[in-house]
């Protein structure tokens, strides 16, 4: 039993919520770009929160039911239908086996999640599903969805159709203000860049990625043009030479040798992976204690959502 | 010792300024006392050079008590501790067409072709840290006057195989990736096959020799000049 890939769109990648403690033989996390809407999917399919599910880049995707079951689409506002019949996002939809279900490209945001009652079967790498491209790993044969591809699935057993309320639903915008951690070599950067640093837009450039978010804008100095290679956390800001800086995901090298002015909150790194190139990104400082702050702040919040019951 | 943040859920230790095999033992030595001084806690660690990167769980702990943890366990270190290790060699094809780097390397550091192979070659290196990419071992340390600063702008694909200089260190990468270190020849060895047990031909410690061969070797030792 599956759901078969008409159209793999862009970039559909196969991810569960990532691949841990494998840093010591170069292995990254890849994982979803955007949790939030991740994990949200999941929890409207009343499924493990980690359960594997498809991230959709930019959108185009088309897909065939081989099963009864329910799905769900989260994240960036890519149209859904099923057979050709509009339905609404944040939404647990029943399928019957031989309908089609089409994501059209994104009007706002870049990711969105195509979860499946139960998540989908694939069998584990390193501990993970998640599927890192550059690896070769996880997913399908470490690679990207491709016409054809069979993703094994159960038949979904009976349950609600939950939504998420319109007004607990995140709005992608094409700005997103990204608070810093100042670290690493935070010292390197004078008085003067830093401030260059806050005080600036920055525009998200061509490439792009899930390794990383290559700004453009006000170049920034460092007083070092490289350093002995050091584990690099996710979100890690590195100033290469040419002064434009990089946000490194999920899909990230774990070990690297350029500066870093500090690191992106995992919650703002979910914001600015929802921009296309051409968005706009704001740093703000913030402190580690607030960073921590802001994370059980984010998961309280999460957890007074409410989901509500629609009759399909 | 200096403890530096890193990230929401990451502090950094450094526990020396250079690459010597002191600093790799004391990193090493490190690694062990902070997987035990955390527990559950820990998430991931990623050894290198001179530093240990230490991810943590930030829905169960934070900064300060980890901060703590780490002062605490890193003072009860005692010094020394040498790192055994094996030989391994590794093959290299040198050339202009496997290493598109290797001309202007040689121009800048005001030697031959020939002679950037034989000081790259000469070496025994020490693996010190393996990251960026499932496989990818940094080893040092190149000969000084075959140094050279990374590039400006990093390339967004380098060939698998491809054996490249940044600064004092030397590597041969695993996959296909974005990179920007100098290219100077190609390797046929994997450095990853998660098929193969063991996954990696080496491992943190290990030594390693680069021992040049020919186009002809190169190819039927099964390498791609793709």
């Amino acid at each position: 039993m599956s759901i078969e890939v008409i159209r793999p769109g862009v970039l559909s990648l196969l991810q569960d919520s990532g691949r841990f403690g494998q840093h010591r033989i170069g292995l990254t996390n890849g994982g979803p770009l955007d949790p939030e809407a991740f994990y949200c999917c999941n929890r409207l399919l009343q499924n493990e929160p980690a359960s594997t599910a498809v991230e959709i880049s930019f959108g185009g995707a088309r897909f065939r039911a081989a099963v009864d079951t329910y799905i769900c689409v989260t994240g960036a506002g890519m149209p859904l239908t099923i057979n050709d019949a509009e339905k609404p996002l944040w939404t647990v939809h029943p399928v019957k086996a031989g309908d089609e279900i089409a994501l059209d490209f994104a009007l706002h945001g870049c990711r969105s999640y195509l979860g499946v009652a139960g998540g989908f079967r694939i069998e584990p790498t390193f501990g993970s599903t998640a599927t890192v491209m550059r690896e070769h790993i996880g997913g399908l044969d470490g690679d990207k969805l491709q016409p054809g591809d069979l993703l094994p699935c159960d038949r979904g057993s009976q349950r609600k159709c939950l939504y998420l309320p319109a007004n607990h639903q995140p709005h992608y915008q094409d700005m997103v203000t990204v608070r810093v951690i100042p670290g690493y070599q935070q010292a390197h950067f004078s008085r003067l860049q830093q401030r260059r640093f806050f005080s600036h837009t920055y525009t998200v450039s061509d490439r792009c990625d899930r390794m990383g978010y290559r700004l453009e804008g006000p170049a920034i100095a460092c007083d070092i043009d490289g350093i002995l290679s050091e584990g690099i956390c996710f979100g890690a800001i590195q100033i290469p030479a040419d002064g434009q800086p990089i946000v490194l995901l999920n899909d990230r090298q774990t070990i690297g040798g350029y500066p870093k002015i500090g690191s992106a909150l995992s919650l703002d790194a979910a914001r600015l992976s929802q921009l296309q190139p051409g968005g706009t990104v704001h740093f703000a400082p913030i402190s580690p204690h607030g960073a921590h702050n802001a994370l059980h702040f984010a998961q309280s919040v999460t957890n007074l959502q409410t989901l509500l019951e629609h009759k399909p | 010792m200096e403890l530096q943040s890193a990230g929401e859920n990451a502090l950094i230790l450094y526990l020396g300024e250079q690459v010597s095999p002191e600093v790799a033992a004391r990193v090493h030595a490190a690694s062990a006392a902070v997987e035990a001084a955390l527990g559950d806690d820990l998430v991931d660690l990623v050894p290198s050079y001179a530093s240990l990167l230490v991810i943590y769980d930030p829905m169960r702990t934070d900064h300060l008590s980890v901060g703590h943890r780490l002062r605490a366990a890193i003072n009860e270190l005692s010094d020394s501790e040498s790192l055994a290790g094996r030989t391994v060699v590794l093959p290299v094809y040198y050339a202009p067409e496997s290493g598109a780097d290797l001309e202007s390397l040689a121009e800048r550091a005001g030697l031959s072709v020939d002679e950037v192979v034989s000081l790259h070659s000469a070496v025994e290196y020490r693996v010190y840290a393996i990251g960026f990419a499932p496989g990818f071992a940094y080893l040092g340390q190149v000969d000084e006057r075959i140094a050279a600063p990374r590039l400006s702008t990093p390339r967004l694909k380098v060939p698998r195989g491809a054996v490249a200089i940044a600064d004092r260190q030397t590597a041969v990468y695993p996959a296909v990736s974005p990179g920007g270190w100098n290219l100077i020849g190609r390797c046929p060895t994997r450095m990853f096959d998660p098929g193969a047990k063991p996954t990696m031909p080496v491992a943190v410690g290990d030594r390693v020799r680069f021992e040049a061969i020919s186009r002809d070797r190169f190819l039927a030792l099964g390498g791609e000049l793709a």
